[in-house]
């Protein structure tokens, strides 16, 4: 059996009294992709600095591949892209990756495939200074990708990246997964990076609110869907009295209903004959399961 | 560890190479020199002096100002720069150690400052020597002196990095290195001539004044290059000082690699402390 790539158990940091982690207990298996959200502020960044040993926390335990955070048998396994770099304007691409595979002690040959895996080979001999946004983020990706490390920690990935270079970085991420690497990204928000993740860890002002699948959590925030049926003018408060609805407003009458009552009530609904305009149904999207999950610690404190 | 070293070493001498700071430090040495050399050649044949020898005492007048502003912009932002930009985190996220982070910033800085001299000096000791005025001996005297440039440059690179994990802002740094900058190569001078000058018998003459020339690089430097040349007769000025110091001129040089070493060990303190 494999070990544990990541532990971290009850870590807690604050900046003079400010709370910025609070309590904060994970673990992340071998080949597992998972997901930190988090509003701005809510302590993303932090933790992974501590699980990098650059700051230390005031309480818990953090166990990196069987090591201390920090140390060298923790770097040498691990990897991490920080949310905003700048490279030095006046190297090459290939350069940048180049000084990175010394420090790791990773051969040269890789550098060259590993441009071209981020897709960043023809520009690997121009200047960091002409790369556009999303081809800094990717030298940066392809930086925490070198030595194939156990343990991927990246901090904003696809911030700033367009749709395909975003599909793209999932792809990336979904194969280094698949050979037995752990990755925790962290994210602002549910739709980024959901539907690509095993799990997903939701941080809110430090406190985590939530830690399983995307399906898990859907069950958990038992979501309304919510239809909105459009009336013909003066029919919303015939509507309303048949679908049991209390809210109208003009012409519509909102309805909320579970999944499995669906059905019963849009074959209801086309049983209003002409009354009826419109419907529209609003099935609960990843924001608003991340907006449930975020929130409800807000209103708890 | 030798090759993170290198690596580090290799990945600030391209930056700095492509530096244009440095680049038009450089040229400004090759120009200054140049002229320095063609201007002070008309008197020296008269003394019986290698005339490679005299430049040598001009240029080292030209380096106690040159070398400490280019080292200090070599190594100003070596620490807080790479914080604002993000790449420390990434670098220090590297299985390497702090020293070996600074030991290879020092290397790399070290070989652009060489570079840098050797290039501008080099032109002038070309020059000289294929126009016939150069000999063995006046190429030694060359050479000492873009070594102990080198170590003086050592000095301020140190004081940079220092100054560097003291500032969380680059700019904040920028102004820390023009201040020292300013405080080491002038002010400290000024200062102590005046003093001399206020009462040239006292006690401060005799036995303050040698000592604190000691205590500065730049002086340092300036002291152990004249006696060398035996130039105090061509130079004058402080030159004529190197004669009656109650301590011998190699003083001065391991007063220069001594200063070199606890500002580098500052440093690696400073930098052990780094959050980045
Ligand atoms: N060095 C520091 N000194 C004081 N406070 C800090 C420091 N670093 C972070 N904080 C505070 O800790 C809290 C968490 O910050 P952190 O950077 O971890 O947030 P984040 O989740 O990464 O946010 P974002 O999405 O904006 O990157 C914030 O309130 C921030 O102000
Ligand atoms: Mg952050």
């Amino acid at each position: 059996m494999m070990r544990t790539s990541l532990t971290v158990r009850n870590v807690t940091k604050q900046f003079s009294g400010q709370t910025a982690v609070n309590d904060v207990s994970f673990s992340l298996e071998p080949g597992e992709r998972v997901a930190l959200l988090g509003h701005n502020g809510a302590g993303k960044t932090t933790l992974f600095k501590m699980i990098l040993g650059f700051l230390k926390r005031d309480r818990g335990e953090i166990e990196v591949l069987g090591d201390l955070p920090g140390s060298d048998g923790a770097r040498k396994h691990m990897a991490y892209l920080p949310e905003s770099v700048a490279f030095s304007n006046v190297l090459r691409g290939r350069e940048v990756l180049a000084f990175y595979a010394r420090l790791k002690g990773v051969a040269q040959a890789e550098v060259g495939p590993l441009l071209e895996r981020v897709g960043l080979a023809e520009a690997a001999n121009r200047r960091v200074a002409t790369y556009s946004k999303g081809m800094r983020q990717r030298l940066g990706l392809a930086q925490a990708l070198i030595g194939q490390p156990k343990l991927v920690l990246l901090d904003e990935p696809t911030s700033g990246l367009d749709p395909i270079s975003r599909q793209n970085v999932y792809d990336l991420i979904a194969e280094i997964a698949g050979q037995g690497t752990s990755v925790l990204m962290s994210s602002h928000a549910l739709t980024e990076l959901a539907p690509r993740t095993d799990r997903i860890l939701i941080l809110s002002k430090g406190t985590l609110v939530a830690d399983d699948s995307l399906t898990g959590l859907r069950a958990k925030a038992g979501l309304p869907i919510k239809l909105k049926v459009w009336t013909r003018p003066g029919a919303a408060p015939e509507v309303a009295a048949t679908l049991g609805s209390k809210q109208m407003n003009g012409r519509s009458v909102d309805i909320d209903c579970r999944l499995d009552e669906k059905i019963p009530l849009l074959s209801a609904i086309g049983a209003l004959g002409p009354l009826v305009e419109d419907v529209e149904v609003h099935a609960p999207g990843l924001d608003d399961i991340y907006r449930h999950f975020s929130e409800t610690v807000h209103k708890g404190a | 560890m030798l090759s993170r070293i290198l690596a580090i070493a290799m990945q600030e001498l391209r930056i700095g190479i492509r530096n244009r700071w440095i680049v038009l430090a450089t040229a400004i040495l090759a120009v200054f020199s140049l002229a320095l050399a063609l201007l002070g050649s008309a008197p020296a044949g008269t003394l019986g002096v290698d005339r490679l020898t005299i430049t040598v005492a001009s240029l080292s007048s030209l380096s106690v100002y040159l070398v400490p502003l280019i080292a200090l912009i070599l190594a100003f932002d070596a620490v807080c720069g790479e914080i604002e930009r993000g790449t420390l985190l990434m670098t220090f996220s590297c299985p390497l150690s702090r020293s070996e982070f600074l030991f290879g910033k020092a290397l790399g800085h070290s070989l652009v400052l060489l570079i840098a001299l050797g290039v501008g000096y080099g032109v002038t000791a070309g020059f000289m020597i294929l126009s016939g005025a150069g000999s063995i001996a006046g190429l030694v005297d060359f050479l000492r002196l873009i070594a102990t440039s080198v170590l003086l440059g050592q000095c301020f690179i140190a004081v940079g990095y220092m100054l560097s994990c003291l500032t969380r802002q680059s700019v904040t740094a920028a102004a820390a290195a023009i201040a020292t900058w300013l405080v080491l190569v002038v002010l400290y001078d000024l200062a102590l001539l005046g003093a001399l000058v206020a009462n040239p018998e006292g006690v401060f003459a005799s036995s303050i004044f040698p000592y604190a020339l000691l205590l500065n690089p730049a002086d340092s430097f300036r002291l152990f290059n004249l006696a060398a040349l035996g130039a105090s007769d061509l130079v004058g000025g402080m030159a004529g000082v190197a004669e009656t110091l109650p301590f011998s001129p190699t003083s001065a040089l391991v007063s220069l690699a001594m200063f070199a070493g606890f500002a580098m060990s500052g440093s690696l303190l400073l930098i052990r402390r780094i959050a980045p």
